[in-house]
């Protein structure tokens, strides 16, 4: 070991290589008092507080259920661009069924769409071969077209989000969120899976190395179609989660969540070439982006700075990981 | 003979397609002639702009999502410099001034990609957010204003003197405009060292630095001409409507489905840009027979949106084979 190595700012670069959600972590606290510091100076007095948390844990949440799609999908070098017209059309069915149908079998209705996009999206990436960035931007081109037609022949019919939905989205039990509910099972399991289930570690394989996948025995075309019918499977359990949040389902619900989510994933340490990352990091990822975004709030930024602030800041963040990672 | 063939085949097949959609066009609407196939050129040239621009950056390997934003600043800020001239305004160096704010553009996109060492889609993902909201900062609303003269160079068909105008009643000037601009930067580009460059570095970076290609500046150059393009898309964005508009058009989707429909391999070092462009008008051909058809216009969104993943899956499909034989 030389002496460089074994500098204090090279140890440091070293440990926040091998645990890159201490980092985040790190990152998403000095957001967090920079937030309640200039809270302070603006208004003299603070924003961080129990109800705060809460709505800000709900965004997050949102954000961190459709940024599982894109995790999911990076893992093999891929991504979802549909999962937010997806979690939409999920939404927006099920608000439109629920007055006729009840909410139960509104909601199974309203799951058949993802399936098709899900398949579809399955079939072009795997089998065909098709860039999933292409694919899943024009399965999202195409199910927006469904979305407006559909939209026309259920004009007259109310439309109603179902009470389950509401109380998981804006009801709390202890301070709590009750989306914590669906959430946590959720994350945990998602967690467990990427490392510990045989398909999670295929996801990582597929990514990192396809050809030695291939020549390992992987049918790489049953991973994709299996991968992309449960992202799109995720995405329509966002649509849900967050349909209860807005209480309102509209045809542009979940479309601006895509973005950040996709961020969310980047910023939390998953590689888009695949082979590498870890939704613990999205979902500190997803925290740090609710937080940015309360602050540009707080700050009264116009909608024009915000955008570049929100841009430079994901660059920026993902360049510095980018060298802490790929570092000697 | 065949070789030229074989090279050219895909877009040849565009063009033959091109064609007989036109064909098609002029079966569902006898009345479809001249007036017709100028306002069709003319909602095209935005589309083939942004096009232009996507291949460009796809040749060299990368890929700009930005491309739609930048047309906005473009648009933008031409329509706010021209606003409150009479007819006196000074035209041409607003509309250099707007050219090179693009290349500025696209060369600071480049040189993030090159400085961070981010992945393009990630780095052109946070620009799209940047030159969108640089946009809005420009402009809040649409608005502003374009010369008059300017707006005549796309208007109409191309009249020659000496020349009887039914002769070039069939050539609407936005195709001149679109081919004039096009052929200016792109020949001498792909003829050059440069050019070459690009096409090196997009088919296998490792195997053009190790000749001596200096990966770094042609990728900045390589989006600085995605820049440059995307201005002339802004320009074309004003000069057909006459204001600037902030808000970024559907643009992005539709580059992407010509640049592959084109025969531009996303993977990079293949295809040019007159099969893009041929691609761009026979995706506004096909918009423009359904709305003939009196087909409900989301249902044309399905239609088009069909079209561009069959397009692809076969592409895939068809490189696949050639893989396997």
């Amino acid at each position: 070991m030389t002496d460089a190595a074994s500098s204090a700012p090279a140890r440091a670069a070293g440990f926040l290589r091998r645990y890159p959600v201490v980092t985040l972590l790190i990152l998403l606290a000095v957001l967090t008092a920079g937030l309640q510091v200039t809270s302070l100076i603006m208004y003299g007095k603070p924003i961080v507080n129990q109800l705060w948390f809460g709505n800000r844990l709900n965004y997050a949440i949102a954000l961190a259920m459709l940024a599982a799609c894109q995790t999911i999908t990076m893992f093999t070098g891929g991504i979802d661009l549909s999962a937010a017209v997806v979690a939409t059309i999920v939404a927006f069915v099920t608000a439109t069924l629920t007055p006729s149908l009840g909410a139960g079998p509104a909601i199974l209705v309203a799951m058949l769409p993802a399936l098709a996009v899900g398949l579809l999206n399955g079939f072009g990436i795997g089998v065909c071969r098709v860039h999933p960035l292409i694919m899943t931007l024009g399965s999202g081109l195409i199910a927006t077209g469904f979305l407006l037609v559909y939209q026309r022949t259920v004009i007259a019919t109310g439309t109603e989000v179902p009470a389950a939905l509401v109380w998981l989205g804006t009801g709390r039990t202890l301070g709590l969120p009750n989306v914590l509910v669906v959430f946590l099972p959720f994350a945990a399991f998602l967690i467990w899976a990427q490392g510990r289930w045989g398909f999670g570690r295929l996801l990582y394989a597929v990514g990192a190395n396809e050809n030695a996948a291939r020549l390992s025995g992987v049918r790489i075309w049953q991973v994709h179609m299996a991968l992309y019918l449960v992202a799109a499977l995720i995405a329509g359990l966002t649509g849900l989660v967050y349909v209860g949040q807005i209480r309102q389902a509209s045809l542009s619900l979940a479309l601006p969540l895509l973005l950040p989510a996709v961020a969310a994933t980047v910023i939390g340490g998953t590689s888009i070439f695949g082979g590498r990352g870890s939704y613990a990091g999205t979902i500190v990822g997803a925290m740090i982006l609710a937080v940015l975004v309360s602050l540009l709030t707080l700050l009264q930024i116009p909608e024009g700075a915000r955008r570049i602030l929100f841009g430079a800041v994901i660059l920026a963040v993902t360049a510095v990981y980018v060298r802490l990672s790929d570092q000697g | 003979m065949s070789r030229a063939l074989r090279r050219n085949g895909w877009v040849l097949g565009l063009v033959v397609l091109f064609l007989a959609l036109l064909a098609f066009t002029k079966a569902i609407q006898p009345g479809f002639g001249a007036s017709g196939l100028e306002s069709l050129a003319r909602a095209a040239l935005p589309f083939a702009f942004a096009t232009a621009a996507m291949a460009v950056v796809v040749i060299a390997g990368g890929i700009d999502l930005s491309v739609a934003s930048m047309m906005a600043v473009a648009s933008v800020t031409a329509a706010v410099l021209m606003q409150g001239h009479g007819a006196g305004a000074p035209t041409l160096p607003i509309v250099l001034a707007v050219l090179g704010l693009g290349v500025a553009m696209g060369a600071l996109n480049g040189l993030l990609v090159v400085l961070t060492r981010v992945p393009d889609i990630v780095v052109t993902l946070a620009m799209m957010y940047v030159w969108e909201g640089a946009a809005l900062l420009i402009l809040n609303a649409p608005g502003g204003a374009a010369d008059p003269a300017l707006r005549a160079i796309v208007l109409g068909p191309v009249t020659l003197p000496f020349v009887p105008a039914a002769w070039t009643a069939w050539l609407p000037k936005a195709v001149v405009v679109l081919a004039v601009a096009v052929a200016v930067v792109w020949v001498p580009l792909k003829r050059s060292r440069l050019g070459l460059s690009i096409y090196a570095i997009g088919s296998d970076a490792t195997a053009a630095f190790r000749s001596g290609v200096a990966i770094g500046p042609v990728k900045v150059a390589a989006y600085a001409v995605a820049g440059l393009f995307a201005a002339m898309g802004g320009l074309s964005v004003t000069m057909g409507t006459g204001i600037g508009e902030p808000i970024p058009g559907p643009y992005l989707l539709a580059a992407v489905a010509a640049v592959v429909l084109g025969g531009v391999a996303l993977t990079g070092g293949q295809g040019g840009l007159l099969g893009p462009i041929v691609a761009v008008f026979i995706l506004r051909l096909v918009r423009l027979d359904l709305t003939l058809m009196s087909v409900d216009p989301n249902v044309t969104a399905i239609v088009e949106g069909t079209i561009m993943a069959v397009v692809v899956m076969a592409g895939g499909l068809i490189a696949l084979r050639g893989r396997r034989a």
